[in-house]
């Protein structure tokens, strides 16, 4: 299943932040927090996870993530700690596997993100590594998928919660 | 709105609590003319962000009191009998709006025989007013507060008009339950909702976000914050981060409200006040008032602050059919049936049975709680998901002096005041009431063909999160802290409005019906000014 730029616009006003009018003003290739991490290597390492914790029919992951991200990075806190966690997870990448996250084969950044133990790790944002990068990223983009229109029709639910659908959908049969 | 947090001149009533109960009294007290203050212990909510709120109450990082800012030592409190643990802090909010930021906004009218328990069903007490002196209160706190319903429940109490705004329709799993109900012959109807089925009022019709309960993110869902913005527009003074620490009084009356703010404590003086503080602040705060004249605390002659502590207990049951149900679309009911309501008496209370719309897990909290990922967590998913249905029921529990919310002197909050406790019991009658109500839940889901795979019953119930009965109304002051017009009967001008007011619970949802009250109260408030 396709995911779209509406899925993600969706997503993000479930979420509250940006709105169609404030995505596109960032400038991807603008570096001007480089004292953290340079955003770019935030949306290859968010993107690259997707890759792993999206099932594997669903395509136009990087648009989708790309455009929820702008979003999310609009909002401080989060931005804070989401460029902290990828920071950190991909010196330890480094470390572990010899290359940044986004470089290593699908099958590596599955291990790595298990090595990492952001698998059994309960989310918290202010947390050790496991549980940020489980907050950050890996929930995150779940989040951002399963509270999609796309997202929850894969399950069989097309106004997820979360999502704005209307108040015709829990009125309808499974054959409507 | 301003940051000035200093007492107001010449106020004629002080209101202390911006929950429903104190922001509809300050709003008709507006509309009358008063000059009206209201202290809010908790502080306003930006409106913008809700759906960072909303957010929290899907991810698991977040507790429940998290959602709404709840600080654990502020809220300090303590439950003291082990066998019926009160977690007092998932159902209450402290901030402008009160409880209602978090509620589930199911709003309906008491039965006649709720107000008279002891002669119609032989236990409890009667009520000191009936059901048609609150009757047009009723109309009024449903044009107020903005109820979508119908008028096909026979079970309901007589009224006199339409609700303000058309029911929301029966949901698809509502047609699958309609079937097996009318082959057990259980009716089903609406339920009232305090959520707009249209727009309202200059507010939003629901959209279907499925979060209402704790944060609605549009305004579809009425919280108190409506009444709070209109009294202000009227000239009320609303300041928030006020917790009232105690009530300075003489004999006959309360002279002023003494409140902390971040910048220091005031006094707030005023020739009234009306204390709607919550089923257990309010008896708190009379109770940390005490004095010498008032040595078991303001208010409290009768020896019945903070007595008769009640909630409301849930019974449910669910499971899975082998078909679709579509649930979690949306966050709220669109059918139950009050049938059993009225077949009340001594041994099996009145309850009402609910048909959910979000029965099972919603996909979103599963993804995020899971240690799988990918398509082993897709599968997952769509295995849970689906095929749920469920129902609920709220069920009374009888006021019992073993039931009470008191000090405990051994533990403070953030200002060094002794918490409170909440000493919690229900009574057998509830338990029956409980196994009654699974009964039939039974019944309707074995007809249904469903396997049933969870039950909430008399071993593993819990409250509803509405506190009723500790400061009870009636005429006789031994037997109750406030008349039956909601004036203490030890203080002149000491008003108490919302469920502490409660001599009987019933088994409905309490907020309409302290609205209603609140509404009564203040035209009673304003003739005695
Ligand atoms: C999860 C949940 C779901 C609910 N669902 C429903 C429902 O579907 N239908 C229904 O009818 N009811 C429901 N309720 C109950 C409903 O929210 C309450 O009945 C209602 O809010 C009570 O109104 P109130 O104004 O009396 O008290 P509250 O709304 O609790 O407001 C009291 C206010 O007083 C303030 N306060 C306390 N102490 C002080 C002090 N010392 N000084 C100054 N201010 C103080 C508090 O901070 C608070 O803001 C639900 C509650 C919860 C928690
Ligand atoms: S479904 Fe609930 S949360 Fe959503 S708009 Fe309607 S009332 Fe609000």
């Amino acid at each position: 299943m396709e995911l779209t730029r509406r899925d993600a616009v969706a997503a993000l006003a479930t979420l509250g932040v940006g709105g169609a009018a404030a995505l596109g003003a960032r400038n991807w290739q603008r570096d001007d927090r480089s004292d953290v991490v340079d955003d770019e290597l935030v949306r290859n390492t968010l993107v690259a996870a997707a890759e792993v914790v999206y099932p594997s029919d669903v395509s136009g992951t990087a648009t989708f993530v790309e455009t929820f991200l702008e979003g999310r990075l609009e909002r401080d806190d989060h931005a804070r700690g989401l460029r902290e966690t990828t920071a950190e997870f991909n010196d330890v990448s480094e470390q572990w596997h010899g290359d940044e996250f986004p470089a290593l084969s699908q099958a590596d950044r599955d291990r790595m993100l298990r090595e990492v133990g952001a698998d059994t790790a309960e989310e918290i944002p202010d947390g050790t590594l496991a549980e940020r990068v489980r907050y950050y990223v890996v929930n995150d983009l779940l989040l951002a998928l399963y509270s999609s229109p796309t997202g929850g029709e894969l399950v069989g639910i097309e106004n997820p919660q979360g999502h704005p659908g209307g108040t015709d959908t829990y009125q309808r049969g499974p054959e409507a | 709105m301003s940051a000035d947090r200093t007492p107001i001149e010449d106020a004629d009533v002080c209101v202390i609590g911006a929950g429903p109960a104190g922001a509809l009294v300050a709003d008709r007290l507006a509309d009358a003319g008063r000059r009206v203050v209201v202290l809010e212990a908790g502080p306003r909510f930006d409106p913008d962000d809700r759906f960072e709120r909303s957010e929290r109450a899907i991810r698991p990082a977040y507790d429940l009191p998290d959602v709404w800012d709840g600080d654990p030592e502020r809220d300090a409190h303590v439950s003291s009998n082990e066998d019926w643990f009160y977690p007092l802090n998932h159902t209450r909010v402290k901030g402008v709006g009160g409880s209602t930021l978090h509620w589930q906004g199911m709003v309906m009218r008491l039965h006649e025989d709720d107000f008279d328990s002891a002669s119609e069903r032989g236990v409890g007490v009667d009520w000191p007013i009936d059901y048609a002196d609150l009757q047009p209160y009723y109309a009024e706190a449903e044009r107020e507060i903005g109820v979508a319903g119908a008028d096909d429940n026979p079970f309901a109490p007589p009224r006199e008009e339409p609700h303000p705004m058309p029911a929301f329709k029966p949901s698809y799993s509502d047609g699958l339950f309609a079937e097996a109900c009318e082959n057990v012959e259980v009716a089903m109807h609406s339920v009232p909702n305090a959520r707009n089925s249209e727009t309202y009022d200059g507010r939003s019709a629901c959209s279907g976000y499925g979060t209402c309960q704790p944060v609605c993110p549009s305004v579809a869902k009425y919280d108190a914050t409506v009444h709070v913005e209109r009294a202000e527009e009227k000239g009320v003074t609303v300041i928030d981060r006020a917790p009232v620490q105690y009530l300075e009084h003489d004999a006959d009356s309360i002279t002023a409200a003494v409140y902390a703010t971040p910048d220091g404590e005031h006094r707030q003086e005023a020739d009234s006040f009306v204390i709607a503080c919550g089923g257990v602040e309010t008896p708190r705060l009379l109770l940390l008032s005490e004095s010498e004249q008032y040595p078991n605390g303001l208010a409290n002659s009768s020896g019945l602050v903070g007595k008769f502590f009640m909630d409301h207990l849930f019974a449910g049951m669910g499971g899975t059919l082998e078909e679709p149900t579509r649930q979690n679309h949306v966050g709220f009911l669109t059918s139950e049936s009050h049938q059993f309501y009225d077949d009340a008496d001594e041994e099996v209370g009145p309850f009402k049975l609910e048909f959910f719309n979000y029965a099972g897990p919603s996909p979103v909290e599963s993804a995020l709680g899971g240690d799988d990922w990918g398509d082993e967590l897709l599968e997952r998913l769509r295995r849970e998901y689906g095929t749920h249905v469920g129902m609920g029921a709220l069920v009374e529990q009888l006021p019992r002096e073993d039931s009470y919310v008191t000090l405990d002197p051994d533990r403070t909050d953030d200002r060094g005041n002794p918490v409170p406790d909440v000493h919690w019991n229900v009574g057998e009658r509830a338990l029956r009431t409980l196994e009654r109500a699974n009964e039939i839940q039974r019944e309707i889901l074995e007809e249904l063909g469903a396997e049933i795979t969870w039950q909430v019953g008399p071993e593993n119930t819990g409250p509803a999160y509405h506190h009723m009965g500790t400061t009870r109304m009636g005429d006789d002051p031994d037997e109750s802290v406030v008349n039956a017009r909601l004036r203490t009967h030890d203080l002149e001008n000491c008003w108490i409005v919302g469920s502490s007011v409660f001599p009987t619970g019933g088994a409905m949802n309490p907020t309409l019906t302290i609205a209603a009250l609140a509404l009564r109260a203040a035209e009673h408030v304003d003739a005695e000014l």
